[in-house]
């Protein structure tokens, strides 16, 4: 008896410590980040894979319900718009279940790019298996990767730029000059950067 | 002169009257907007109280869900040197149409500040190092010790985290 009494607490104990470590997970700059397969609004699979030409990606973490992500929504077109030419196309991902967000599910997701003419793809992380690998925490959180050797090296880890509010107001594009450091075969000089965002809901 | 006395009284009496009215107008209708600057000395008290920062917003559904937990835990443990502060992120532009609003309605009775300062990237770390940026986040310390929080409370966790600074 006293052998399984041990036992479960044991168990308890790891299973405890084992969720309280997952928000120190997550990729840092410098890991390899793997690739992903997820539905797109269109409604076809999407991978990183898929894009042979690309010199690397801009991995946006967003969704339809976070007021800083609908904020940002205008600028993430116009960075696509921007560096999609140039190999680093912009890939959104909803990071949110449905369950805990109402109107962030897939078809609202369909609802909201057609609304605002997104230009890249929207994908459902189906089963919060993708945002967890890259250590995504809030919307929106943008993972600037890198193509070298087949790889895809993280080479930034942050926020757009460093005003939500008001896109007058910038005085700072971290992700364009991570993009164009990256571009002329340079290492981003600042390689993240923090801003409040929206937890993402799990339930 | 009796009446002339009571004349004054009675001025005096119907003077401060509406000044204590005008002072709770302005309460309500204006709240302490803060920079990282001003914000800091609320976070730093030294005065054996123990603080209990929740970062919120209005727009912000898990931090809404949670307020009630805090609103109870100010009221459980306001005779125990407790005090509970809510940092509010809204948007500047929102606070007159949403965030005195919601205070209104929901007749809160924790303090609430807004913290308004664009350079998030240089005071997010500043109020805690692990802090990525997401809301809800609390933070809870006192003169000896601090606990920081980028997670949603219900009020038994809360409860429960306030008990190791309380002993």
């Amino acid at each position: 008896m006293k052998t399984i009494k041990t036992i479960l607490l044991v168990s308890i104990f790891i299973l405890i410590t084992a969720f309280t470590l997952i928000p120190d997970t997550g990729y840092k700059v410098g890991d390899i980040a793997t690739d992903f397969n997820l539905e797109n609004v269109d409604g076809k699979m999407v991978s990183l894979s898929d894009y042979k030409e690309a010199k690397g990606f801009v991995v946006v973490f967003t969704c339809n319900t976070c007021p800083y992500s609908v904020a940002y929504e205008d600028r993430i077109i116009a960075l696509d718009k921007k560096y999609k030419s140039q190999g680093y196309p912009v890939i959104a991902i909803n990071p949110n279940d449905p369950k805990a967000s109402n109107g962030d599910s897939l078809a609202d997701m369909k609802v909201r790019a057609e609304e605002k003419g997104f230009t890249f793809p929207y994908l459902f992380d189906k089963g919060q298996k993708v945002y967890p690998q890259y250590g995504a925490t809030r919307t929106p959180h943008i993972y600037i990767l890198q193509k070298e050797n087949k790889k895809l090296h993280v080479a930034y880890i942050g926020a757009i730029d460093n005003n939500s509010r008001n896109p007058e107001s910038v005085t700072k594009k971290y992700v364009e000059d991570a993009i164009d450091a990256l571009l002329v075969g340079e290492k981003p000089k600042k390689n993240t950067s923090r801003a409040i965002g929206c937890s993402i809901k799990s339930l | 002169m009796k009446k002339i006395q009571l004349f004054f009284c009675l001025a005096i009496f119907l003077v401060s009257c509406k000044e204590e009215a005008k002072t709770d107008q302005v309460k309500t209708s204006t709240i302490p907007s803060y920079n990282y600057k001003e914000l800091a000395p609320l976070l730093a008290k030294r005065d054996g109280k123990i603080y209990v920062i929740n970062f919120w917003a209005t727009w912000c559904a898990p931090c809404v869900k949670e307020l009630p937990a805090f609103e109870k835990l100010l009221d459980t443990y306001k005779d125990q040197n407790v005090e509970v502060l809510l940092v509010s992120l809204d948007f500047p532009s929102q606070i007159q149409s949403k965030l005195i609003p919601f205070i209104k309605k929901k007749q809160l009775k924790s303090k609430v500040v807004v913290m308004n300062d664009p350079d998030q990237d240089s005071w997010i770390p500043k109020i805690n190092e692990k802090w990525s940026g997401a809301i809800p986040a609390t933070l809870i310390y006192n003169s000896v010790k601090r606990g920081f929080y980028e997670q949603s409370f219900d009020y038994a966790a809360l409860e429960n985290e306030l008990q190791k600074f309380l002993n």
